[in-house]
Formats: C-alpha cells, sequence, structure tokens
C-alpha cells in the first residue's frame, strides 16, 4: 500500500455493537451521544471479556507462589505487557505498568527528587544516576499548555530539589511559540512536554524540541495521554527518552497506565513506590532493588487491567490505527467546519486540521461553559466542560473555561450533527446577544 | 432541564442583585470551584443594630456558571440588611434544600426566590455552583467574626 492509496473507512456502525453503553438513553430518553473520549473512552466487550476470563480462570498474585495459577497469572500479566509495548513499538521489559499516566508523570519526577534527596544524604543510587540529581540553578522545561499532571509533579521537584520551572509559551492561535525553545540552554535538565494538548487539540513537533534538548544532554519526556490512543504511535522513532500514557482513553481499564523509557533510563532511575516485589535482597538494615520494571512496579500489581489493556490493544491494531487516525481526522474536519457556522462560538485552539487531533475545546459569546454542557447533556449530548485539568492554558487563552467535544472511532458524523444542533440552541436558551 | 433553569435563576443572572465589591467591609475571601474555575470574591460589613449583629451588607464580584452567578444575587437578596442568627438560618435552609437531592422543595414563604434552586438538587454536579457564594459568604462571617472577637482580645 502507498501513501496515497485511501484507507477503507471504519464501518463505525459495526463497532458501535461492540460498545454497548452507547445503545443506552441518558436523561429523558434521549439516544447517548458520547463525546467525552479525551476524559475517557468507553470500553468494547472483548475487554470486558479479557478482564473477566482472567478472573474467572487463572486469578492470582503474579511473581509469587509455585502453583499453576501463580504462574498463569504471571504469565498472562508479562503477555499483556509484551502485547502493550508492542503496540508502541517498545521492548516489554522497558515498559512500567502504573494507576495512570499521572503516576508514570510522577514516577519520573520523583526519580529527580528522590535521586536528589538520596545524593545530599550520601545514599546509595544506581549506576548513571547523576543525570537525575537536580541542583539549584538547573532548570526545567515544560509548556504553557501542559495538563496538570505534567506541571504540578515539576513544580514540586522544584520546590524541592531548587530548580527553575520555566515554560514554552503559546500563540494566540494555540500552538507552542516555537521561539521560546531558545528557553532551552546548557542548565535545562528536563523538557517534558505533551505531545497533543488535551484542551486544544494541538498536536506539538517533537522532532525540533527533542533536537535541542538532547543538544544540551536534557532528558525528554513527552505525555502521550492523548496521541497513543488516536494515531499510529512508535517510541523508537519519535527520539524522546521517556513517554506516559493511560491505558482508559484507548479503550483499556481504569486502574492502568503505561511509562516507557530507554533502558538506560530507567536502570538508572532511584525507585519511586517501595516495598514488595521491587526488591532484589532485604536486610532489617537496607535493601537493594529489582531491575526495571519490577523495581518500578511494588506491592501485588493491576493484573486484570493488564490483560484488558492488552485485549484494547488488539482491538485497535485490528482496526488499524492509520484507519482510526483518518476516521478522526475527519470528524475533526467536520466538527470544526460545523462550529464555523454557528454565530457566537469560537473554537480555542487551532481552527483547521493541519497538526491537530479531535479533542475541540470551544465557547459560546454570553454563556458560560458549564451552562453550555448542561444544555448539551439535556439533548442527550455528553461532553467535557471546566479547565479540563489544564488552567494556566485557560488563563493564556483568556477564557475561564470551555466546552469541549472529543470523538473517537466509534463516533459518526450523526454524533457530531446532535451536538452542533444543540449548540446552535443554547444562545437562544440564555438570551444571550 | 427547565426544572434547573428557571426563569427567575435566568433574570438574576442576567440582572444580579447586589454586584461588586464595596466598602466598608470587615472580612473579605476568595473561593473557587476548583473542579470548574467558576470564582467569586465576597466581602461582608457586620454591624450592631441595638446590641443585635446585622449583616449591613454582602458585596461580591466573580466569574462563573448561570447557577453560580444567579446563586450570589439570590444570597445578596436573601442576606444583605438581615439580622445575623437570621442570615444563617437562611443559608441553612438553602443548603438543607440543596443538598435533600430533590426531596426537599424548599418554602417559598421563607426562602423567596432562594426557592428556584429547588431543580439544582436533581443535578448533582451543579449543586456546588449553587453553593459558591453561600459558603463564600458563611466563610467570611465566620473570619469577621475571628477578627473582631481578636481586637476585644487585644483590648
Amino acid at each position: 500500500m502507498t501513501a496515497t492509496t485511501a484507507l477503507a473507512p471504519l464501518d463505525v456502525s459495526r463497532i458501535r455493537l461492540d460498545f454497548p453503553i452507547l445503545a443506552r438513553t441518558v436523561r429523558d430518553a434521549r439516544p447517548l451521544v458520547y463525546l467525552d473520549s479525551a476524559a475517557t473512552s468507553q470500553k468494547p466487550v472483548a475487554v470486558l471479556d479479557a478482564e473477566r476470563h482472567f478472573y474467572v480462570t487463572s486469578n492470582a498474585a503474579v511473581h509469587r507462589g509455585a502453583h499453576q495459577l501463580a504462574e498463569e497469572a504471571t504469565e498472562a500479566y508479562e503477555g499483556a505487557r509484551a502485547e502493550i509495548a508492542g503496540f508502541v513499538g517498545a521492548r516489554a521489559e522497558d515498559v512500567v505498568f502504573t494507576r495512570n499516566a499521572t503516576e508514570s508523570l510522577n514516577l519520573m519526577a520523583y526519580a529527580f527528587s528522590n535521586a536528589t534527596d538520596k545524593a545530599r544524604m550520601g545514599s546509595a543510587l544506581p549506576e548513571g544516576a547523576e543525570r537525575f540529581i537536580l541542583r539549584a540553578g538547573d532548570e526545567i522545561l515544560v509548556t504553557e499548555m501542559e495538563h496538570h499532571a505534567n506541571l504540578i509533579p515539576w513544580q514540586e521537584v522544584c520546590a524541592k530539589t531548587g530548580a527553575t520551572l520555566r515554560w514554552i509559551g503559546l500563540t494566540d492561535e494555540g500552538r507552542l511559540d516555537l521561539k521560546d525553545l531558545n528557553l532551552i540552554n546548557e542548565r535545562t535538565r528536563v523538557v517534558s512536554f505533551v505531545h497533543q494538548s488535551n484542551i486544544l487539540g494541538t498536536l506539538n513537533p517533537v522532532g525540533p524540541i527533542v533536537e535541542r534538548a538532547r543538544a544540551v544532554g536534557a532528558l525528554t519526556i513527552l505525555d502521550a495521554c492523548q496521541s497513543v490512543p488516536h494515531m499510529p504511535f512508535d517510541v523508537s522513532t519519535l527520539g524522546v527518552d521517556a513517554v506516559a500514557w493511560s491505558g482508559h482513553k484507548m479503550l483499556g481499564p481504569t486502574g492502568i497506565g503505561c511509562l516507557w523509557a530507554h533502558a538506560d533510563v530507567l536502570s538508572a532511575m532511584p525507585p519511586f513506590l517501595s516495598g514488595g516485589s521491587m526488591i532484589e535482597t532485604v536486610t532489617m538494615e537496607a535493601s537493594t532493588f529489582a531491575p526495571p520494571p519490577a523495581r518500578f512496579e511494588a506491592g501485588v500489581p493491576m493484573v486484570a487491567q493488564a490483560v484488558g489493556l492488552a485485549e484494547a490493544c488488539r482491538y485497535l491494531t485490528h482496526l488499524g490505527m492509520d484507519r482510526i487516525e483518518a476516521h478522526e481526522h475527519d470528524m475533526t474536519a467536520y466538527a470544526l467546519n460545523g462550529l464555523a457556522q454557528i454565530p457566537g462560538v469560537r473554537v480555542i485552539g487551532p481552527t483547521d486540521t493541519h497538526d491537530r487531533g479531535s479533542a475541540i475545546s470551544f465557547v459560546v459569546d454570553g454563556v458560560h461553559p458549564h451552562d453550555v454542557g448542561q444544555v448539551l447533556d439535556d439533548r442527550g449530548v455528553a461532553v467535557r466542560v471546566g479547565h479540563h485539568c489544564a488552567w494556566p492554558t485557560c488563563r493564556r487563552m483568556q477564557v475561564p473555561a470551555t466546552t469541549r467535544l472529543s470523538p473517537y472511532l466509534y463516533n459518526d458524523h450523526a454524533d457530531i450533527d446532535a451536538c452542533l444542533n444543540a449548540v446552535a440552541e443554547v444562545r437562544g436558551i440564555f438570551g444571550a446577544t | 432541564m427547565q426544572d434547573l433553569y428557571q426563569e427567575i435563576i435566568l433574570d438574576h443572572y442576567r440582572r444580579p442583585q447586589g454586584r461588586g465589591l464595596r466598602e466598608p467591609f470587615d472580612s473579605q475571601v476568595h473561593h473557587v470551584n476548583p473542579t470548574c474555575g467558576d470564582e467569586i470574591d465576597l466581602r461582608v460589613h457586620l454591624e450592631d443594630r441595638d446590641g443585635l449583629p446585622y449583616v449591613a451588607d454582602v458585596s461580591y464580584a466573580g466569574q462563573g456558571c448561570s447557577i453560580s452567578q444567579a446563586s450570589a444575587s439570590v444570597m445578596f437578596e436573601s442576606l444583605a440588611d438581615k439580622p445575623l442568627t437570621e442570615a444563617f438560618e437562611s443559608l441553612a435552609r438553602f443548603q438543607e434544600m440543596i443538598q435533600s437531592k430533590g426531596e426537599n422543595p424548599g418554602d417559598e414563604d421563607t426562602m423567596g426566590d432562594a426557592v428556584a434552586f429547588a431543580g439544582v438538587a436533581k443535578y448533582p454536579a451543579r449543586i456546588k455552583c449553587a453553593l459558591l457564594p453561600w459558603l463564600a459568604w458563611k466563610d467570611a462571617v465566620l473570619r469577621a467574626s475571628d477578627a473582631s472577637s481578636t481586637d476585644k482580645d487585644d483590648q
């Protein structure tokens, strides 16, 4: 197949049969129109069945016990890791399971504050941990479009270590102001940035950022929560050192997130949570730690969720990530065009589909986003309202909050139409002029 | 949805009563609704009238949805220029109604326009919007009372 060959479109009506929740009604018997997948996706029956099958047939604690169930559970868990790693072009041993992407990003941030603390005390650190030790004057760079999950952990690291937080600003269109790449200098130790903004929909240019960061030896971390579920994604081609993403936004269960990092990065990091399963040897005085990924998976892990997420990866792969990407591109163009036709509606973020994902924020003149969302809810349309855990981004874009629609592989034009029709009614209801 | 957006509420939203921060005041608070970004700055001025503590004025400014903004307007009408004990009774009635999951429709005779918010009780996500100005008022009064008792202790 060449790049110019048209991809077969998704058969949305058939896909919807895999998601029983989409057939339910809400409020006064309105059919549900679910356009909040950037918050969390719905789950296909195959994922639910995979979790249930694990509990029904093989449930046991992994990595311990000599009985057959423990072996099967361990195999299911590690098999899931291999499947999920393969989905993003990674080696299984470089993927760490966490509770969610927030924990994945905290795991990276704590590697810095823990290494700095331990160095101060002269405590043992893994080989290569120097790159995680911060000093006053060191700088951490983020962007002004980060989700709080990739902002607050770094504010905390700065508060603990004396490092300084800096950020790449935004243009009025809601893209990174690439002039601010000049902020990357020899004091920059970390560049942690979002791949696709959850509020603006902007798809950021990874290449130029990584190139500048690598030139000064800074560690690069990518928040890929809104990209892994929506486009072909390969950790090996992006050039970043670490990638965080969540399971529940890509048809998987809640309670599981992932962190991928280069083997030499993971092996140089001190542990985050400590306890069972993450050790090598333990005495009353001190302990040594297991190699990654086990070093970062203290306690009994989320086995059923891993099994479910692996099934989600198979489901997505079966449909084809390139087809999903094309489908969302079409949804995005259709929605952006429709919103542009409604008087008093303004999109917050890029208004064309160039380097843009399917999360579309907008405001309605004279009506607060909460009230917009309430009208949509009354029509059965589920969208997100508020600051989308990106409060500084709202401030920069000079809006108190937004209403956001975010379609996925199970939405079609009829869903977008239902949303647009409801949005068109909003100003009349509130008498906005 | 008509239960939620009653005409009285939309009227208060379009023509808010008592809006704008005023002097004099004894305390000022800033309350936010962290999940959606609604914000209110609120001042109270307490006064002793013949030995009876009065809410002489409540003034406010802020941004938010129609429910939080209309609620601030109704809060002003319900609490300003009222004896403090009566104002606390109004707060209690409002809170009880709005947290009743629709069981308590409110009493128009004692609550006035505030009964229009009974419908909010059926929308759990909006309850905090309606309560924001009222709880800001409560906080401001407690701070004003603390400040005045500290003043007396100092004397």
